[in-house]
């Protein structure tokens, strides 16, 4: 499948393509949609024609929580994963049998493609639970029967002293952990020799981080890509060459479009990434908009798999990601909004702290509800935080501020400053 | 009778940075209100500025109009015998009282020295440092 010729796969897709649009027509939304559009599924003959299709938006999967874009009914549905939504209620992912069995299936394949097997001992350092990154590496890594350690995250030092005590050659983590990892592990005086492989994924990074991450981890390491409406990780990934990620075609199909307009853009040029799901049963989605940045890379890829995409560059939308977790400026200021303590204006500063992101918030106070108590301040001050903890997942620092303190936005509210830079 | 010794203390939220006091203190000096006397309260990032001022009503309306966050919180001024003991005789009233003390801070003028308190039984403390011969302060002395 993975050097499949291209006529074939293009024949593959169509197929695909027009079981994916029918069990997509089970879902009340697209129902809509299409009748919205005036297209059919049946109208679909190319891969081309595709782009008569409506988009699809995440704000649009939210509407639905928590169950109302699954296309089986919830008997057939083995698992439940979610991610951030935009504000307030998060996405809901779920998956039947087959589709757990699809998404190990491509995660086996990448971990595979760069020469991993059972030989291998898996440390699996990133969150486990409802975030898609633990399971989903897990399933994949069990399957072409690697020693797996779900370690999941925290714990630096444990974590450290069970590569060395286990003998660990893989693994994998976001980036940003990594150098964390490799920081400690110094510190230790502990050089991690068994490890090779380095698998990094869930928030962007540049190729000097790449450099560094090699040099002090003492590893090769592979760029991930994924997301948790199209399963989770695994979607696409980079190959021994390490320039471009193998997006699977198979599965997937990506257009390319200009954000603004909606157009597709032509080959080569970058854009925001829109993918058809091609195998998705309790999930199907039809051209959906990721707001990932990239672009499908021309020419041959020496390994003799097919289309690479760049690696991700940037967002089309607002989206953060903080410590490998989606957050949207419009959650924060949904939680704001509700708290009757919280005045009008609000800043977001994020910054890497020792490797790690921080999320500082500075909140005006309102005018009203002021005792003079410096308790009752503390107690304002902790109760924000645990709300937005509850929404984001994410530990953030919350500073009060006077109100009228913070800067006043004519037209759009700058409201997140970035001070991390590049990694 | 009790109530005429309920002194009203401002209370001011400030940001944890510099320049803050200056802002407050000079609004206060601009629009001619004196301190009698003053602490401030740090917490994780920001502060509470609580004073004793000639006059808490204009004080706070020139700090609110300025932006401030300001609240008016009932203490107490307990007139001390400016000598070793001093402190600890009015604690010990208090505390034989069951009173908890929130917070105190203190001041020694001319006239001798107050200990101002923030009690969680404000009435109560009153009448237990009036009946055991205590002096206090007068709301009607900050006006």
């Amino acid at each position: 499948m993975e050097t499949i010729r291209p006529g074939e796969l293009a024949d593959l897709q169509l197929e695909r393509l027009k079981w994916s649009l029918h069990q997509a027509l089970k879902v009340g939304l697209y129902q809509r949609k299409f009748k919205e559009a005036g297209v059919s599924p049946d109208e679909i003959r190319t891969l081309d024609d595709v782009e008569k299709l409506p988009f699809t938006y995440k704000k649009e999967l939210r509407a639905g929580y928590p169950f109302g874009l699954f296309a089986t009914p919830l008997k057939e549905i083995v698992r439940i994963h979610t991610t951030s939504g935009t504000t307030g209620k998060p996405t809901v992912v779920g998956y039947t049998r087959q589709d757990l069995e699809n998404w190990s299936e491509l995660i086996a394949r990448n971990m595979t493609m760069i020469g991993l097997g059972e030989d291998d001992i898996f440390q699996n350092a990133v969150n486990y639970g409802l975030f898609t990154g633990g399971l989903g590496f897990h399933y994949g890594a069990e399957k072409i029967g690697m020693t797996v350690i779900p370690s999941a995250t925290g714990n630096t030092r444990r974590q450290i002293e069970m590569i060395e005590d286990f003998g660990v050659t893989v693994i994998h983590c976001t980036p940003s952990y990594a150098l964390h990892l490799a920081e400690v592990a110094e510190s230790m005086g502990k050089t991690l020799d068994t490890l090779k492989t380095g698998i990094f994924g869930a928030e962007p990074w540049s190729e000097s981080m790449r450099t560094e991450l090699e040099r002090r981890l003492g590893v090769k390491a592979y760029d991930s890509y994924g997301l948790s409406e199209m399963y989770g990780p695994g979607v696409a990934f980079e190959c021994p060459e390490r320039n471009g990620l193998h997006i699977w075609h198979d599965c997937y199909l990506v257009e390319i479009i200009d954000p603004e307009t909606g157009e597709r853009l032509a080959p080569g040029e970058r854009g925001e990434l829109v993918i058809t799901p091609l195998v998705k049963e309790a999930l199907p989605l039809v051209r959906y908009r990721t707001g990932d940045v990239t672009r499908l890379m021309d020419g041959e890829c020496a390994c003799g798999r097919g289309l690479k995409i760049e690696r991700i560059t940037g967002r089309s939308d607002d989206m953060l990601v903080i410590r490998g977790i989606n957050v949207f400026p419009s959650q924060i200021e949904h939680v704001l909004r509700a708290l009757p303590e919280v005045g009008e204006q609000f800043i977001v500063y994020i910054d890497r702290v020792k490797h790690l992101d921080e999320m500082t918030i500075e909140v005006e106070m309102s005018r009203a509800g002021f005792s003079g108590e410096l308790q009752d301040l503390a107690r304002m001050q902790k109760k924000i935080t645990g709300e937005l903890h509850n929404t984001l997942g994410l530990r953030t620092a919350v500073k009060l501020v006077e109100p009228g303190s913070l800067p006043r936005f004519e037209g759009k509210a700058k409201r997140v400053t970035d001070r991390r830079g590049a990694i | 009778m009790e109530k005429s010794y309920i002194v009203k203390q401002i209370s001011i939220f400030s940001e944890n940075r510099p320049g803050r006091l200056a802002a407050i203190a000079g609004a206060l000096r601009d629009a001619g209100i004196n301190i009698f006397a003053f602490s401030i309260a740090e917490a994780d990032g920001f502060g509470v500025v609580r004073a004793l001022v000639d006059r808490p009503d204009d004080a706070h309306r020139t700090l609110t109009d300025l932006g401030f966050r300001v609240s008016f919180t009932d203490v107490i001024g307990v007139k001390m015998r400016d000598e070793p003991g001093g402190l600890s005789d009015i604690a010990s009233i208090l505390g034989d009282a069951g009173i908890n003390i929130e917070y105190a801070y203190a001041y020694s003028g001319k006239d001798g020295a107050v200990l101002i308190l923030r009690v969680d039984q404000v009435e109560d403390a009153i009448r237990q440092i009036l009946g055991r011969g205590g002096e206090l302060l007068k709301a009607s002395l900050s006006r």
